[in-house]
């Protein structure tokens, strides 16, 4: 059978099991965008390029799968480079096709050319430059296998023109064999069997779980753990949800914005089970002062995450769920009996850490962006897809609204990408039409995106948009309040539209509420409309997120509000 | 920690942009390169890299497991601590005064190396050996005058067991 190049990438994007494409035309790819238009393939189109990237970025978080986006040459492509980066900081499995001037061309500095594949180079798992028609195939079926396996990542695929318009005799590729990567998915024993005896003797443990445990499904397995050995839970900002925020043993959130009892544990625990993460500075703080009484076992599928950035007692390579069953499964045979009321003073200690010094705000005349949370949290029964942008917007959404469950926190956790929130949440609407989808932004970092509402217009994707509206890019503000003697250089916000207009022209519904009483009305309002819905809180101007640990001090040292 | 050197010799994918990506991983890390080889090998889908890299003992490690993260990065060994051979090749063009004809011929036969040009005021030689008789070579012909020089990074290899 002879077919083009645009028509093998469809026949692959089907047996892949592609049904949703973010993406946007231009010159080089009208040749593959003739060829979607015959197929089932649905296609989103964004307004800007880098809406595409946190598109299908959102929809891969919320899906489990792996996203997909098409962009066109040149500025397409270099539109892409922070939703890649986004991805692969925060390991999210997405394919990107470029398009490229035709090979003959390539290297004469032609019309819309860019090096995409030296440019992305550093910020994808892998990246290819399409050559011939004949290993178009094989290279497709090469990047869905490597952006979704091991420590997933995004992937990008360069495809000139003439390669996407050649007809050549199309052979499916048989099996696809990349012989130099070969992802360990099951631990060594050995080490599974140290982990249990420091498990088992430890006297005030805790689990740090992350991304990770999200990414590999173990949630279950992980609360199993937890319940099983009766270890309290903290997670780093990318695992929340993977274990229930309501559960007695949780901890909240460790770092710079974690608990007070998250911070104190890591100092005082005498055993870390870390599981999925990579212990960034935003977790460990200072690194030398970080956990100094505590021994690490390490559980993640990345061996560079492991020792990286602090020692490890117990390093496991392997699958964080796979991991976990096999742990669990040995500690089923140890006697755990006593263990009730050997963390009791533990538990104990850390209750009280709980009760003197919990996450609080006081609501007084002016409504409190904390406020608007919690009352987001009770409304939604902390059932919704949360998405942010970043900054106070981000950190407060992962402090008050409690995740039950994983894949409903999606958050630009390694990168801290503003403008991610509102495409990523199209994203994931599109991944999960029955739930409720919810962008908790500021009035900052909503701008930087604010064209793909009329994305979520054109596809009536009923997005909700709650605006903590300080008029300030408030995080920054923080810092200069706290560090630099209040002087707000820069981060004076005063000229935003007016949001509710805005969401009229774009003929969503605008709402507003700048009393505290109106906040629960606006958002039972909001919540409950069909359409796309912009909610504008006009909240205290200089409220800080707290606690929080400078940078660069002992994650023990907060500052408390 | 102190800094040692290590000899990595990495089997990659024989394509266009491997090296690239290998160089982008120590320049993006703050990794350093002392010096780089690289040529395909028997087999012409994989080419051999050999590296030389200051590094304490675990930068070394993340250094490694890096590498192996590369998707086109087949294996990666470390020859240091174990029985390895090496060596270096230069070319060396250096002035050749009738007066001091006879002292760098005398040189090179000492060194074993080889004349491969001569002219009315140079010779160029040619050396391999490891780093050792690189410096000693070089520090002998230096007062003769060094016009100029060419040198390859190291190559090396384990030693079979015997």
């Amino acid at each position: 059978m002879k077919l083009t190049g645009a028509q093998i990438l469809m026949e692959v994007l089907k047996e892949e099991g592609v049904d949703t494409i973010f993406g946007f035309p231009g010159g080089v790819v009208i040749d593959i965008y003739d060829e979607l238009a015959k197929t089932d393939i649905r296609h989103i189109l964004v307004r800007h390029e880098q809406g595409a990237v946190h598109a299908a970025d959102g929809y891969a978080r919320a899906s489990g799968r792996v996203g997909v986006c098409l962009v066109t040459s040149g500025p397409g492509a270099t539109n892409t480079v922070t939703g890649i980066a986004t991805a692969y900081m925060d390991s999210i499995p997405i394919v990107i096709f470029t398009g490229q001037v035709p090979t003959q061309l390539i290297g004469n500095d032609a019309f819309q050319e860019v090096d995409i594949v030296g440019i992305t180079r550093p910020c994808t798992k892998h990246n290819y430059l399409v050559k011939r028609t004949e290993d178009l195939a094989r290279i497709v079926k090469e990047a869905f296998i490597i952006a979704g396996s091991g420590r997933p990542g995004p992937v990008l695929i360069d495809l000139p023109k003439d390669v996407s318009n050649t007809k050549i005799i199309y052979k499916a590729p048989k099996k696809i064999e990349l012989k130099a990567y070969n992802p360990t998915y099951n631990p060594n024993m050995k080490q599974l069997h140290r982990a249990v005896k420091l498990i088992k003797n430890a006297k005030k443990p805790i689990i740090f779980a992350g991304g990770g445990v999200v990414l590999s499904k173990g949630s279950k397995e992980l609360t199993e753990l937890a319940h099983k050995t009766r270890t309290p839970v903290t997670c780093s900002l990318m695992g929340l949800g993977v274990f229930p925020g309501t559960d007695p043993l949780w901890l909240g959130m460790i770092g710079m914005h974690g608990t007070y009892r998250a911070n104190m544990c890591s100092g005082e625990c005498d055993l870390i089970v870390a599981v999925g993460v990579r212990f960034d500075d935003r977790v460990t703080g200072k690194t030398d002062t970080f956990a100094p009484n505590a021994k690490i076992v390490h559980i993640d599928i990345d061996p560079t995450s492991i020792r990286k950035n602090i020692p490890v007692a117990v390093p496991i390579v392997g699958d964080c769920k796979i991991t976990l069953g096999l742990l669990n499964r040995l500690l089923d045979k140890e006697d755990l009996g006593d263990l009730k009321t050997k963390r009791k003073k533990w538990l104990d200690q850390i209750d009280q850490w709980k009760s003197t010094k919990p996450l609080a705000y006081k609501q007084e005349d002016i409504i409190k962006p904390q406020y608007v949370i919690e009352k987001l949290y009770e409304l939604t029964k902390g059932s919704a897809i949360i998405t942010t942008e970043v900054g106070q917007n981000q950190m407060w959404a992962a402090q008050y609204y409690h995740f039950k469950k994983p894949n409903h926190f999606i958050t630009s956790g390694g990168l801290g990408c503003m403008g991610f929130g509102l495409p990523a949440a199209i994203g994931a609407q599109l991944a999960c039409p029955d739930k409720l989808v919810v962008d908790i932004a500021g009035d900052g970092s909503i701008q930087m995106n604010i064209q793909e509402m009329a994305t979520a217009e054109q596809y009536n994707l009923p997005v909700k948009i709650v605006i903590l509206n300080n008029q300030y890019l408030g995080m920054v503000r923080q810092w200069q309040e706290l560090f630099y003697d209040k002087r707000y250089s820069g981060t004076g916000m005063e000229h935003a539209p007016d949001f509710v207009k805005l969401a009229e022209a774009y003929g969503a519904l605008g709402l507003r509420a700048t009393k505290p009483e109106e906040v629960e009305p606006v958002l039972r309002k909001g919540l409950s409309s069909p359409k796309t819905v912009i909610m504008d809180f006009v909240v205290e101007r200089e409220e800080c997120v707290y606690p929080m640990v400078p940078a660069g001090a002992p994650i023990t040292e907060m500052l408390l509000a | 920690m102190t800094e040692q050197k290590h000899i990595l010799s990495i089997l990659v994918d024989n394509q266009p942009g491997v090296l690239s990506r290998i160089a982008g991983l120590f320049s993006g890390r703050g990794y350093n390169i002392e010096s780089l080889s690289v040529a395909e090998t028997i087999d012409p889908l994989v080419s051999r890299i050999t590296m030389v890299t200051m590094a304490d003992t675990p930068v070394v490690e993340q250094i490694m497991k890096q590498l192996h993260k590369l998707i086109n990065v087949i294996k990666v060994y470390e020859l240091t601590g174990s029985s390895y051979v090496q060596r270096e090749m230069a070319l060396i063009k250096v002035q050749a005064r009738p007066e001091r004809r006879a002292e760098i011929l005398r040189i090179v036969d000492i060194f074993r190396c080889k004349v491969v040009d001569v002219g009315q005021g140079h010779y160029t030689l040619e050396v391999t050996g490891d780093e050792g008789k690189m410096d000693a070579i070089l520090n002998l012909l230096k007062p003769i005058g060094i016009k100029e020089i060419a040198k390859t990074g190291i190559i090396a290899l384990f030693r079979e067991p015997k």
